[in-house]
């Protein structure tokens, strides 16, 4: 069924061959990576490029058309369990009375019927999970009322505390200024090599992320090429990935990616290129 | 006003049938329209309940023609609407407008049909202002059972719900990627806000049923941070103003012109209205004071709850 190999044991995520058709149109094209235990992966690709849609599948919201994805060795219905996600729009009306500790609380078993019991067991749980993402100071705050950044903090709390083997993080930086991008790729950085929870997150420029990334997958027409930052990174590879020719240059530790010749030229991803996004902290 | 609890409460308050259970019932029917509101306030479907309120008159309308207990026909025809709000495709954010307001025009259009057949047939208007308006106090207890059993099936579920329908209504995406079978969720949901606005609209009437729904939810919502807290707020400001509002009417008997007491509904709804307002005070306070603590209002929308 598929041409590829059988996934080596241990992944704790396999995407094999994964082709999705949204109206017709060719969205996913052959999409394959793996991803292990504990290790720290962008999706890296320009709005739709089909980031999302990789997501929805992986969540099992999305059918694939061919090929498919294995998620901690399991069956599409303990996946749920397995992933913690955290998506891309998060609009709160600012007068929703839920405090980010709450959510947070939601993040235990907001699938199961019934009002939450309190206990103290819970209730320790919860300000564990807080304090991981540096989140107490606004923890009786209401989420809507949470800058960008807060918000994203409780969200992956809210996403971790369930326990995890992967995290699905669909554009986390999108919108938030250059500290608190910082503060929450450290964050995520921490949590993947600290907690040996997979880290798959979603962006569309690169130098965010390249401190704590281990590997890459980068996604560009529906298609995707994945390995190590040296493997994907490259002008052959990303030329061939696109279907044209790609520059691919490094500016005192940024990398830029440059597209076509001449007037056509475009960076790739640009909106993301600025002074001192490729920290090396 | 006097300080005697005698002039307050009006000689027989106590004493009298149709107030007792003008209580009762009052009392539940805001316990059941509180707790469901503050979901209605938060998922931005106010518009849907107003719909169902509104089409409470086609069914109460219905119901008179045929001759049944007009909240019989408030719950025939707020289920049969959430089912066509449901087809039409409320669950999607971007249709929901439209699918209510498509359902709406067409239920008020056969009430507009039922009320004149009404009144042309029995020769007959206060059926009318009835069902628009309602009476706590015409309530016949021959309808408590069904009164009970529709509580209790619209607590159940809000209670059932409780979780799965609050992370939905936070994110739907969240709730999905969970497992949460969202659309279900908000199906039944939409079902317990139809038999809700039911339930209101046979204590204040099918026009004002909306205010009782979202009024106490919307003051709720300014006064607690708390999901939980804000349904028992809900309720509790529903029960204050519907237990004042028929001790104000019970009295106005006494008013100009006298013999003849004003309606109940006008003193829930205005008791509603007078709460929302009080609510916004300790929030306005808070403001005011200067090196405002984390968590207080960043932007003016913070005034504007549903």
């Amino acid at each position: 069924m598929s041409p590829h190999d059988p996934p080596a044991s241990g992944d704790i995520l396999v995407v094999d061959g994964v082709d999705v058709y949204l109206s017709g149109r060719k969205v996913l094209d052959g999409v394959t990576f793996e991803i292990a235990p504990g290790e720290f992966t962008g999706l890296i690709g320009s709005n739709g490029a089909g980031k999302t849609t990789l997501f929805r599948v992986i969540l099992g919201l999305q059918a694939a058309s061919a090929g498919r994805v294995i998620v901690a060795g399991g069956q599409l219905s303990r996946r749920h369990r397995a992933i913690g996600y955290v998506p891309q729009k998060f609009m709160l009306d600012p007068d929703v009375p839920l405090r980010a500790r709450d959510l947070v609380g939601l993040g235990i078993d907001a699938q199961r019927l019934g009002v939450p019991r309190p206990s103290r067991r819970r209730r320790a749980l919860i300000e564990e999970m807080l304090d991981a993402v540096d989140a107490t100071g606004f923890a009786d705050t209401r989420v809507g009322r949470l800058s960008g950044g807060e918000q994203q903090r409780v969200l992956i709390a809210h996403a971790l505390i369930a326990r995890p083997r992967l995290l699905l993080l669909d554009e986390p930086l999108a919108n938030l200024d250059l500290r608190s991008a910082h503060e929450v790729v450290s964050l995520l950085g921490r949590i993947a090599h600290e907690q040996e929870i997979a880290v798959l997150i979603s962006a569309h420029e690169i130098n965010p992320l390249l401190p704590v990334m281990d590997r890459i997958v980068y996604l560009a027409e529906g298609r995707a090429v994945s390995g190590t930052t040296a493997e994907v990174v490259r002008a052959d590879v990303l030329s061939k990935l696109y279907g044209h020719h790609v520059d691919v240059l490094d500016v005192h530790g940024r990398v830029l990616i440059v597209a076509g010749a001449g007037e056509d030229s475009d960076l790739i991803g640009h909106e993301g290129v600025f002074p001192g996004a490729g920290i090396r902290a | 006003m006097s300080p005697f609890p005698g002039s307050i409460f009006a000689p027989g308050f106590f004493a009298s049938g149709p107030v007792h259970l003008a209580l009762g019932v009052g009392a539940l029917v805001a316990v059941v329209a509180g707790a469901v509101g503050v979901f209605t306030v938060m998922r931005g479907q106010s518009f849907a309940g107003e719909a169902f309120g509104d089409l409470g008159t086609t069914g109460g309308a219905g119901a008179y023609l045929v001759g049944i207990g007009p909240l019989w026909g408030f719950v025939v025809g707020n289920v049969i609407a959430a089912g066509a709000m449901e087809a039409i495709g409320i669950q999607r954010a971007r249709g929901r407008d439209l699918a209510t307001g498509i359902v709406l025009g067409a239920g008020i259009g056969l009430a507009a049909l039922f009320l004149y057949l009404d009144t042309t047939q029995h020769n007959t208007t206060g059926a009318v202002v009835t069902i628009l308006f309602g009476s706590v106090f015409a309530i016949s207890s021959s309808t408590l059972p069904l009164i009970l059993l529709l509580s209790a099936v619209v607590l159940a579920i809000t209670l059932t719900l409780y979780r799965p329908l609050l992370l939905s209504s936070v994110s739907a995406e969240m709730a999905a990627a969970r497992g949460i079978p969202v659309r279900v969720v908000g199906a039944v949901y939409l079902l317990a806000l139809a038999l809700a606005a039911a339930l209101a609209a046979i204590t204040i009437g099918t026009i004002l049923s909306t205010a009782l729904l979202v009024g106490p939810a919307a003051s709720a919502l300014r006064l607690t941070r708390r999901p939980l807290t804000a349904l028992l707020t809900a309720a509790g400001i529903g029960v204050a103003t519907m237990w004042l509002g028929i001790l104000l009417a019970y009295d106005s008997y006494e008013w100009p012109p006298t013999g003849r007491g004003w309606p109940v509904s006008f003193f829930v709804v205005t008791l509603v209205f007078l709460i929302y307002l009080l609510s916004g005070v300790p929030e306005a306070a808070r403001r005011r004071r200067p090196g405002r603590p984390r968590g207080a209002p960043r932007d003016a929308r913070a005034m504007t709850p549903g």
